[in-house]
């Protein structure tokens, strides 16, 4: 399949979105190999260069790592995936808060509206 | 490094391309935009050694490109200019025939890989099937640069997808540019590098994917647009 991407932000970075999201649904696990780049490139229909830029990007966050002759692998460490967690849901966060204040909402009253949710 | 410097071309007084200068690195995915008419299938021609500009040049490795330099360009049209009364399997060795670095394996394998008959004729494919056969035989051949003028146009997304596909699989970036001409931006752009546009036989505007996306906070499309509302004005 061919991936659908926003209009605002690089396709390398909604890659490393993905695969980021990926790991915190479980669908990708600890140690697991993931794609070659040109694997990944044909699945996502992107650029083998983006890809790589991709690959490199998760390096240099320490989510994956790559071994020589193997391939590249998330990380083993379990900590590092708490924080992405953590990172991702600040993420999150920080851009929710900059949607509501462009709507001039307040947090308290979305608060009260999140809360009635689900 | 294909190297064009100061093209131009005209045909008597209509001038079709105008002081085009652009080099070409090996390593990219390179896409040519611009309205029906801007010269994109001109400038295409010319850097195949099809036409030849009536002044500048275009060098590949530092030498003068020719109608000789097919032999390490590989060249899809935008016409089907093919016999259509071969086969797929003809067509292939046809290909074999006429360029020492095309492989009939490669070509086969490609051909399966966009699920195409190559035991159909040309004539008895849908334009969809021509467009794949057409992408079959240019990868078929391992060169430097592949020149591809409009490759997707007119085949619908589902076969626009496979072939998007197949330029991934079956071409090593490393050592390998694709240039190519299109209008459909939207779903091309993931596969670009670098971006062209071309406006009344100029090079108008270039750019780094990655740079209109990051710096100009813009899609392609949007990019494109840009140029065009901004010389309406």
């Amino acid at each position: 399949m061919t991936l659908d991407f926003s209009r605002d932000k690089p396709i390398y970075s909604q890659l490393v979105d993905r695969i980021c999201g990926d790991i915190l649904k479980d669908k990708l696990l600890l140690g697991d190999r993931l794609p070659s780049v040109r694997e990944y490139a044909v699945e996502t229909g992107v650029n083998v260069n983006t890809v790589q830029r991709v690959y490199k990007e998760l390096e240099a966050m320490n989510i994956t790592e790559t071994k020589r002759g193997q391939g590249t692998f998330i990380t083993t460490s379990e900590a590092r995936i708490t924080a992405l967690r953590e990172e991702m849901k600040n993420q999150l966060a920080q851009n929710f808060l900059t949607s509501i204040e462009a709507l001039g909402f307040s947090k308290e009253e979305m608060l009260v509206v999140l809360q009635k949710k689900s | 490094m294909l190297q064009l410097s100061n093209v131009s071309f005209h045909y008597y007084k209509k001038h079709i391309l105008q002081d085009v200068s652009f080099s070409f690195p090996i390593g990219q995915i390179i896409g040519l935009v611009g309205e029906n008419g801007s010269g994109k299938s001109t400038l295409l021609k010319t850097m195949v050694g099809l036409l030849s500009p009536r002044s500048g040049e275009v060098l590949l490795n530092g030498k003068q490109v020719t109608r000789r330099s097919a032999d390490t360009i590989a060249y899809l049209p935008d016409t089907d200019l093919f016999f259509d009364f071969y086969t797929g399997e003809q067509l292939f060795q046809h290909y074999a025939s006429q360029f020492t670095d095309f492989s009939y394996e490669k070509a086969s394998t490609i051909a399966a890989y966009l699920q195409v008959d190559k035991q159909a004729k040309l004539r008895h494919l849908s334009k969809g099937n021509r467009g794949r056969m057409k992408m079959a035989a240019t990868l078929g051949r391992e060169v430097p640069y592949y020149i591809m003028d409009e490759p997707f146009s007119g085949l619908d997304p589902m076969v626009r997808e496979s072939l998007i596909k197949g330029l991934i699989q079956f071409t090593d970036i490393e050592t390998q540019t694709i240039v190519l001409s299109t209008h459909e931006l939207y779903e091309v752009e993931p596969i670009l590098d670098q971006i062209i546009l071309l406006k009344n036989g100029s090079i108008v505007a270039q750019e780094d994917m990655e740079n209109v996306r990051d710096i100009n906070k813009q899609d392609a499309v949007q990019w494109m647009k840009a140029y065009y509302k901004e010389r309406v004005k």
